[in-house]
């Protein structure tokens, strides 16, 4: 399975603040390691928010913000695309990452989604996961 | 931490680590048998102690730390027990070992070599090409006897079977952990490359049965081909071979229709492509060309689907560069297989007319007899010559040919057409 790992924002990193050294060598290795393990697809450090934009839909409305964008810990500084077995390989790779920030940081692991790789051959699993998917957007509306 | 969360995080720490520790306990106990055994204690350690002390800081210098103590252990008792000249020489052995004071430090910076060993140990022309796969799905990919039985649609004695009777090969014939050098390198590298691209193939196109993919093997071979390329980066068929995979797996999403029905490449919907995985293809195929390798068998099968993966629309591929490669190839690798794919590309480049007639040339070769796609291709290039009577007789021929049971659907329902 695919995982999306997103290396949240804080303070330093929308104030442009660049990694130091030795967080640079260690984020090096790191990286070095996954990709190794076979685990590593992609990845980027994303600029700040400041340098962003966002664009706002109303009906067929199309409004654009500028960044920067407040609430850091809900924004993202980074992202890696892995290859992994299972949620709770990535749980362990992320738990071996360096400590991305000075102070507190977190790290958010998602799946991506790739039911329509398997076609027909869905697993029950999955088609129901699906099923269950199509009936929650449907009761929201 | 709960017993079920602790045990959920061996596994995965398991599913990481194993084959690095299985790769360093075969250098000290020279026997895969045993250091998989001794592996397996170290896990079972694990998970009486982890539940109550955690998960150590580094589990798996803690695993090997584990296993290598049992390994002294074993060595000792087995000695004490039997008595045997030899055993009491690897006594010595794995006491000298354990004895170097920089044992640990030498351990780190050994792991990637001692992997590559293990690689090349599962491998080894000695065995059975599956025994080779079984062998190395179990000990490098880390996937346990029953998902390698499914993954391949036979019993789990029979895996337990092959995996076994290999270990016991590579002792018999005492086939040294080393990584091979000079002459032997090359053909043994071959080995590794094929056994990676077998597991591929078997994923990507299951050879009997109802489904036309089984993804996770194809994921299991791409990992460990992106691992052994990172274990030998100046090998450019090994690039060559992952840039193949990459790109072949791309097309993953696209090749299978809605029920299931194989779609050929150039129907696909190309943006269904998985454009991650065509840049990363792109890029070993370069890495592979900047090594000197771009005339190696795989280098060239790789630039051939670059061909179709630079391709935005099916009209814009270079069909006379994939005619050129292809003659690259059969000179390379001469085989009826790639003579038949020099006829479809010749058949784009040149008319159909032109690939007929080589296509036409390999009716009688033996080695095609039950091959389907013989009979399919023809039936395109005669379809697409108005010959539709001739090209029906082919489509049923390819039809009782194929074994996947959604293409026998799709040459019937074409056979159906050219009435």
């Amino acid at each position: 399975m695919r995982v999306m790992i997103l290396l949240k924002a804080n303070e330093d990193t929308e104030a442009g603040v660049m990694p130091g050294e030795q967080l640079l060598t260690e984020m090096g290795a790191y990286n070095e390691e996954l990709v190794k393990a076979g685990v590593m697809l992609a990845g980027e450090g994303l600029h700040p928010s400041s340098k962003g934009a966002r664009v706002r839909f109303s009906g067929s409305e199309r409004s654009v913000t500028d960044g920067p964008f407040t609430e850091a810990k809900e924004l993202i500084a980074g992202f890696w695309l892995w290859q992994v077995k299972s949620m709770d390989e990535a749980i362990e790779w992320v738990k071996r990452c360096p400590s991305p920030h000075e102070g507190d940081a977190e790290i958010e692991i998602r799946r991506v989604f790739e039911a329509e790789d398997f076609g027909d051959a869905l697993t029950p699993e999955l088609r129901e996961q699906e099923e269950r998917l199509r009936a929650q957007s449907a009761a929201q509306q | 931490m709960s017993a079920f969360d602790a045990h959920r995080a061996i596994d995965a720490v398991w599913r990481i680590e194993s084959a690095g520790v299985i790769a360093g306990l075969v250098r000290i106990v020279r026997d895969v048998g045993l250091a998989e055994e001794l592996a397996q204690d170290a896990l079972v350690a694990a998970l009486e102690q982890w539940p109550q002390s955690g998960v150590p800081d580094n589990p798996g210098a803690w695993l090997m730390a584990t296993a290598r103590h049992r390994a002294i252990d074993r060595v000792r008792r087995d000695a004490r027990l039997a008595r045997k000249q030899e055993q009491l020489g690897r006594e010595i052995e794995v006491e000298r070992q354990l004895a170097e004071p920089d044992l640990d430090a030498a351990l780190d910076d050994d792991i990637g070599d001692d992997l590559l060993r293990l690689v090349f140990m599962s491998c080894h022309p000695v065995l059975s090409t599956e025994g080779r796969v079984a062998l190395t799905l179990r000990l490098l990919g880390g996937l346990t006897t029953s998902e390698i039985a499914r993954a391949f649609l036979v019993s789990e004695s029979t895996v337990a079977q092959r995996i076994v009777r290999a270990k016991r090969t590579l002792a018999e014939a005492r086939v040294p952990f080393e990584v091979p050098s000079g002459a032997e390198r090359e053909t043994r590298l071959a080995s590794v490359l094929e056994v990676i691209y077998l597991v591929f193939n078997e994923g990507y196109s299951a050879t009997a049965g109802e489904d036309w993919l089984r993804p996770a093997l194809c994921e299991d071979a791409l990992r460990l081909g992106r691992i052994v390329a990172e274990l030998v980066p100046q090998e450019p068929e090994v690039h060559g071979l992952v840039a193949l995979l990459e790109i072949q797996a791309s097309r993953s999403r696209a090749r299978v229709g809605p029920s299931g029905e194989p779609i050929r490449l150039l129907d696909q919907d190309r943006g269904r492509w998985d454009h991650v995985l065509v840049r990363r293809g792109l890029a070993a195929l370069e890495r592979a060309e900047r090594l000197g390798g771009a005339l190696g068998p795989y280098a060239l099968q790789a630039a051939i689907a670059a061909c179709h993966a630079r391709a935005r629309t099916p009209a814009e591929t270079a069909w006379s560069r994939i005619a050129a490669l292809y003659d690259a190839l059969a000179e390379l690798a001469p085989s009826p297989v790639v003579e038949l794919n020099r006829a479809v590309a010749v058949a784009m480049a040149f008319g159909p007319a032109a690939g007929l007639e080589l296509a036409d040339q390999l009716v009688s070769e033996p080695a095609l007899r039950g091959y389907h796609l013989l009979p399919r291709v023809r039936g395109d290039l005669l379809e697409k010559l108005g010959r539709v009577d001739e090209a029906r007789v082919e489509f049923e021929r390819a039809a009782s040919l194929t074994r996947n049971a959604r293409e026998r659907e799709l040459l019937l329902a074409r056979a159906q057409a050219s009435r």
